[in-house]
């Protein structure tokens, strides 16, 4: 095998590739990136760990076609590095050469035989705007569950009807949904997915610079129990989560008693000046009064302190006290110059939204559910 | 109840102590769980008598004249009574230990505001500034010892000096019923003639080392340079020790009155490896811990279990929950949680544990409910049966798989069944 490409679109490519490398994977091949070289003129790589498929194809100069695989972790550090020229990837006895300028690399060949056959490239089942689609999981990806209590939770739940698409994830504390257009192959198209969270992030941010982004489920996907990517020439795959979502319809208030709108990037910056002095799993306490929000934080013998944002409160006055890393995390992502509050009770679920200007109407497309937080006695 | 009894060494200055500066008072009872356990059988002061549970429990505490047999705080049982056929048992009585321990911590707090408790029975006194309202410290030490002496009828030891590990020391030397002065000026050579085992920190590890180096006496390890004690115990032991030998103790005496941790074990009337008796058990205990917890009006994050094996080796793990709690389900699921990962094989244990730790006021504690947490759920049934305990007594509303026998450990044997129940309000998400 010997072929010769520029530098940047090397990189590019086992980035993409190497990106779901298991840190520790069960069988050492696994650590593997494969490149396959082809005499018409493409080089693809690919990835896989059983969960995760990723695989990119690039045109390049090809020599002499051929089959190699070498550890991934580190062909990607080194294209990451090597200086701005053509780089020339070749086979010498069972080392792959990689020469870029002066720079030499001499790597082990690993037993391509070993290696595991990649499920099939996925057929699209339509198509979505790049920005709109990493936007979107990323406003849900921050409240699925870390933890490893309930594995399901750590899902990103992806419902298709039709046009419509519905992003939803909870760790139960909070819950964050998003509704979004796309444009299906079938209009009778109906899916679910259930998706570790992580991968789901990690490919649409990769994917994300891409105009668009082509989705494929279930038979479309290659099988059940996957879901496919597609932009340009990078393609990956992704084991879904196996089970039951919970019903989680119930957790939206039916109503509300007070609403309040305000400046997102304000609020961010006093809840994150106030919780300075929250230590772990002590809360900040909102006080909305007469235009403004009261933040506070710390108690007794703590350090304290305290904020006033500008606001305007439609409803009774409330006071409620939130983890300020859940509300920070929903107003980081609600992605509109204002936000919109809605409250019932001190200690029933609050409503985050967003909206364009501060006297218009909430922008619901995207809906943050937060628990507030309450003190013991 | 030490575990090595040290003499005193004799005095070198003259005539009566000069207790100036000697503002810290260690205050101990003597014998504390046996002598109050006495009060109400005077016939049997001066004679052996040991403290404890039936069975296979471990001894709480003994007489003097027991401990001369070779008896001492948490021996099993049946050892202590092969050392010391001939004396009396007596079950202990921890309401009444409580209610004694109050009182001599009231009688404390009468002297100063500086009180440390270290346990029921012992107590740190910063009385620097009582002084001058109630004389020197030797007359404050006697009034202590006088007043617990007349209100509780018990004896205690007190040591007076101007450091906390020199007067816990000199507590111990001046036991029973007795009063060490060690002033300032002689501290150095009071500690110097003391084996290095006297010192604070040093248990029988530390102390074997020190002996293979030759040094027994705290002088030994004065007059070892500091690097060297340094390379032998590393850097933090080694400068202890150096600053121990030479009277340095910089601790202050700290009015922590509140509990740091709350906890109850069991052990078992013969050794169990049935896992779902096990389970039962941490039920039981993570119940009575809970219910504790509460009362005290505490909550706590870290719940900690306590395995000890039919050979005496005894493990404990932790865990350090999300949110404080004061749910008895909560610390229950913790604990099994925590037994089930140690993977035992039908492991013949003695005794298991359950303990809360980082305990904090229950009024400052905020709890982060879930969204579908139902109005009504473990914390609301855990009033009601403390109301219920309340005015029924302990235990009248318990988990179902505790309502046969009231506990394995007494009963001995219980018909197997389930394991422990798990019904109750649930939520949406579940």
């Amino acid at each position: 095998m010997k072929f010769r490409v520029e530098r940047e679109v090397l990189a590019d490519a086992v980035t993409w590739v190497a990106r779901g490398l298991p840190n520790r994977p069960p069988v050492p091949v696994l650590s593997g990136v494969l490149v396959e070289a082809d005499r018409a003129g493409t080089v693809t790589l690919s990835a896989f760990d059983y969960e995760v498929s990723a695989k990119v194809t690039f045109a390049a100069d090809v020599d002499e076609g051929g089959t190699v695989l070498v550890t991934g972790r580190l062909l990607a550090d080194i294209a990451r590095n090597l200086p701005s020229h053509p780089v020339e990837v070749s086979t010498e006895g069972t080392k792959v050469q990689v020469t870029c300028g002066t720079s030499r690399f001499s790597l082990l060949m690993m037993a391509a035989d070993d290696y595991p056959t990649l499920p099939a490239s996925p057929n699209s089942s339509g198509s979505i705007a790049g920005d709109v689609f990493t936007q979107a999981v990323h406003q849900v990806a921050i409240a699925a569950d870390r933890g490893d209590t309930l594995p399901i939770l750590t899902g990103v739940r992806m419902q298709v009807d039709g046009e419509r698409i519905t992003l939803l994830a909870t760790d139960r504390y909070r819950l964050a949904m998003r509704e979004l257009t796309w444009t299906p192959a079938a209009s009778s198209a109906a899916y679910t997915a259930l998706i570790p969270a992580r991968t789901l992030s990690d490919t649409a941010k990769a994917l994300g610079a891409a105009g668009s982004v082509e989705l494929a489920f279930g038979s479309h996907a290659g099988g059940e129990g996957l879901i496919g990517f597609e932009a340009g020439q990078r393609r990956a795959t992704t084991r879904l989560l196996d089970g039951e979502y919970p019903k989680v319809t119930s957790i939206f208030p039916t109503s509300v008693d007070t609403e309040a709108v305000l400046s997102t990037s304000a609020l961010v910056e006093a809840v994150k000046r106030v919780s300075l002095v929250a230590e772990r799993n002590t809360p900040v306490r909102l006080r909305f009064a007469e235009g403004q929000v009261a933040i506070e934080a710390g108690a007794g013998d703590d350090a304290q302190a305290s904020e006033a944002v500008e606001c305007s409160i439609n409803g009774p006055d409330i006071e409620i006290a939130f983890n300020p890393h859940f509300l920070l995390d929903g107003l980081a992502v609600v992605g509109t110059p204002f936000s919109r509050l809605s409250f019932t009770q001190p200690s029933r679920p609050a409503v985050l939204t967003g909206q364009a200007e501060a006297e218009g109407d909430a922008d619901s497309s995207y809906r943050y559910v937060l628990m507030p937080v309450r003190f013991a006695s | 109840m030490s575990r090595r009894q040290f003499r005193p060494p004799p005095r070198t200055g003259d005539g009566p102590p000069d207790d100036t500066g000697c503002t810290v008072l260690h205050v101990d009872m003597d014998a504390f769980y046996a002598s109050a356990s006495l009060i109400d059988r005077p016939e049997l002061r001066g004679t052996p008598v040991i403290i404890g549970g039936g069975g296979r429990s471990v001894v709480l505490s003994a007489t003097y004249e027991a401990r001369a047999f070779g008896v001492t705080a948490a021996m099993p049982m049946t050892r202590a009574r092969r050392l010391c056929p001939h004396a009396t048992v007596i079950s202990p009585d921890h309401d009444r230990y409580a209610a004694i321990s109050e009182a001599v911590m009231a009688t404390f707090r009468s002297v100063t505001d500086r009180v440390e408790p270290l346990s029921l029975d012992e107590a740190f006194l910063d009385i620097a500034g009582a002084v001058r309202r109630l004389g020197p410290p030797t007359a404050i030490a006697q009034w202590v010892r006088d007043t617990i002496a007349d209100e509780q009828g018990i004896t205690c030891s007190v040591g007076v000096a101007s450091t906390k590990f020199v007067a816990k020391l000199a507590s111990g030397l001046a036991k029973p019923d007795g009063l060490l002065v060690v002033p300032q000026a002689e501290v150095i050579v009071f500690l110097h003639q003391l084996p290095v085992g006297a010192l604070w920190g040093v248990g029988e590890r530390t102390e074997e080392a020190l002996q293979r180096l030759g040094l027994h006496t705290v002088a030994d390890i004065a007059h070892t340079p500091l690097d060297t004690l340094r390379r032998a115990f590393g850097e933090a032991t080694g400068t202890h020790l150096h600053h121990l030998a030479w009277g340095r103790d910089e601790r202050r005496v700290l009015a922590e009155t509140r509990e740091k941790s709350i906890g109850s074990d069991e052990t078992f009337a013969a050794d169990i490896d049935d896992p779902a008796l096990i389970h039962r058990e941490l039920l039981r205990l993570a119940d009575r811990t809970a219910a504790r917890v509460r009362a005290a009006g505490m909550m706590g994050r870290t719940v900690s279990i306590k395995v000890r094996f039919a050979d005496f080796t005894t493990i404990t793990r932790s865990r350090t929950l999300r949110d404080p709690t004061d749910v008895s389900r909560d610390i229950f699921v913790a604990a099994i949680a925590l037994y089930d990962a140690l993977g035992l094989q039908r492991a013949r244990i003695r005794l298991v544990g359950v303990r809360m730790e980082g305990l904090i006021d229950s009024e400052r504690a905020a709890l982060q409910p879930r969204l579908d947490d139902p109005d009504h759920g473990w914390r609301e049934a855990d009033r009601a049966v403390d109301q219920a305990s309340a005015r029924f007594g302990a235990g009248a509303v318990r988990p179902a798989a505790l309502v046969r026998g009231t506990s394995i450990a007494h009963t001995g044997s219980m018909p197997r069944k389930t394991g422990p129940a798990t019904a109750g309000p649930g939520g949406d998400l579940s």
